[in-house]
């Protein structure tokens, strides 16, 4: 084929087109979230049930003391609600890669992935369309939250965005890679039991590291280096006003690490390669 | 059914086309491609090539490799050993260039069952980097075409099964490529819409210029004239004209020149009308 082209330019595509793009794959993700509105019930409901239930329960035997940012001894509501926060973003992502193992099921991931853009562009649109959706679902339980005696400054609500932005590309980008390994939709069970689950609880979420340690040092350790102790730690921060700058630069690393592993993975020439014949036959 | 006019609305788009000669260039060209799932060899040495404006079949029975090709030709997998080119843009190194002139149709239905009719058209063209003003036009513009003006705002999943490949193919038009691929697009449907879809197609390469490359395992879609590629168990058996390829074999027709091509044992689509 002597006329083949050799340039290594992406389509020219402009600035405007790349936005008009991101615009496009956040508007349809929004359009599937209203149209879910079960989604959005229930990734309320869950974080509500723990802090209405669960931590009622456990205000009087987990006790808390002063720590930062707080200056003061605090209800176990208030010191969970940053980990259920967290916790909302962590089922987002994960809802948002089984949307994708879907998507790839049912053939609508096709249709992105065609798309003449840079295909780790159209990656990250798709991770910041969760992540947006992630921020609504968070808002609306600081709201309900607020109602609950939970009410952080007033200026924490804005400081508390670019957190969860950043934590929400997080949770989001690894999302992202683990459903580039799952082959089918049936598998995604396993995710449940082997990273929301973990994660979730051997973290700060629930309780200080302070506490965990005491009670094993080495599960204070495998908290110490989740990602989402450092997620929650900097959510947390961020609602009292404050920057937790070694969670920061933690969260950061993860998401670049886990955005990388997600392009390579869904990277035609390597992950999808090793993947079946595309329509069900060779 | 009358014909989708791709491009009949709003301003030119900056042209994607290669400086070389585009009557010299083929639509899509295939060299010596060769693909594997771990040891099963899927598709071996194929080469073939797509005129512009031109229609080819690509004819094979259910395993043949049709589907691998179409996922190497729209880089949902990475080419393995061969170049696959588009209007001279390799799709390796110039995958951007290359899919912008590409339109796909893939056997299993790509439509957000969820969003209305518009809604999946605005979607694929904010892939495509098209800005809502301009994508609402050609919209508007192809569903009228297709006579699914009516249903604009209707969810796509309470459409009917001919209805949603109308759509599918007025989606892969809206970004105005010159080569439009279509993968088994009849399967499931009943003879008026397969013979509408059909038609709608052939319509496309005259009417509008468009290179087709139209996999199928159904003997009757294609008829004299037509370019055919026979592909079986991963391998290109004859490529030509249809006329030529029966003459070759021997034959009296396309059934039969098939089953004398593969040896197959059982006529895999003839009794379909």
């Amino acid at each position: 084929m002597s006329s083949t082209t050799v340039s290594r330019r992406h389509g020219g595509f402009s600035l405007a087109q790349y936005v008009t793009c991101l615009n496009g794959i956040v508007w349809r993700e929004a359009l599937r979230f209203v149209h879910q509105r079960e989604r959005f019930v229930s990734a309320l409901v869950r974080p509500l049930v723990w802090l209405f239930i669960f931590a009622a329960g456990f205000r009087q035997v987990l006790g808390i003391s002063i720590i930062p940012p707080y200056e003061t001894y605090i209800l176990y509501e208030v010191y969970i609600a940053p980990g259920l926060m967290a916790m909302i973003q962590l089922f987002n992502g994960m809802q948002s890669s089984l949307s994708m193992v879907y998507d790839r099921e049912m053939g609508n991931m096709r249709t992105l992935l065609v798309s003449p853009l840079p295909r780790w562009y159209l990656l990250f649109c798709k991770l910041v369309a969760g992540t947006a959706v992630s921020l609504l679902q968070v808002y609306a339980f600081l709201l309900i939250a607020w109602f609950w005696d939970i009410a952080p400054p007033p200026i924490g609500y804005l400081t508390v965005l670019p957190a969860l932005i950043v934590s929400g590309l997080m949770l989001g980008a690894l999302g992202m890679l683990i459903s580039s390994g799952i082959k089918q939709l049936e598998n995604f069970a396993g995710v449940m039991n082997f990273v929301i689950f973990p994660m979730f609880f051997a973290s700060s979420a629930l309780y200080p590291l302070w506490r965990v340690q005491e009670g094993s040092p080495l599960l204070y350790y495998v908290c110490l280096f989740n990602p989402f102790t450092h997620a929650v730690e900097l959510i947390r921060f961020a609602l009292y006003g404050q920057m937790n700058w070694t969670s920061l630069a933690v969260v950061v690393c993860c998401t670049t690490a886990f955005m990388i592993g997600a392009i390579y993975a869904y990277d035609p020439s390597r992950g999808l390669v090793r993947r079946g014949p595309a329509g069900g036959e060779a | 059914m009358t014909a989708i006019d791709a491009h009949s609305t709003g301003p030119a788009p900056p042209d994607p086309r290669p400086r070389s000669d585009p009557a010299a260039t083929p639509a899509l060209s295939i060299d010596g491609i060769s693909h594997s799932y771990g040891t099963r060899r899927a598709l071996i040495d194929v080469s073939f090539a797509v005129a512009p404006a031109s229609f080819t079949a690509l004819l094979g029975l259910n395993g043949a490799g049709k589907s691998t090709l179409f996922a190497l030709i729209t880089r949902l997998f990475g080419t393995q050993a061969g170049r696959i080119g588009i209007f001279g843009h390799d799709i390796s190194l110039a995958p951007g260039e290359a899919l912008r002139l590409l339109g796909v149709v893939f056997q299993s239905r790509t439509l957000d069952l969820d969003l209305s009719v518009t809604q999946n058209l605005l979607y694929h063209a904010a892939l495509h980097g098209i800005g809502k003003r301009e994508a609402r036009l050609r919209s508007d513009e192809v569903l009228t075409r297709i006579g699914l003006a009516d249903r604009a705002g209707s969810k796509v999943r309470d459409l009917s099964g001919g209805q949603m490949r109308r759509l599918e193919i007025a989606r892969a038009l809206l970004h105005r490529p010159r080569l439009l691929l279509l993968d088994e697009a009849t399967v499931g449907l009943d003879v008026k819409a397969r013979a509408d879809i059909l038609g709608h197609v052939r319509q496309l390469v005259t009417e509008q210029d468009i290179g087709v490359l139209w996999a199928t395992h159904l003997f009757d879609e294609i008829v004299p004239g037509d370019d055919l590629v026979v592909l079986h168990q991963g391998r290109v058996l004859a490529h030509g004209p249809v006329e030529n390829i029966i003459a070759d074999a021997g034959a009296r027709d396309i059934n039969s020149a098939f089953m004398r091509l593969t040896g197959a044992a059982v006529d895999p689509g003839s009794p379909a009308p």
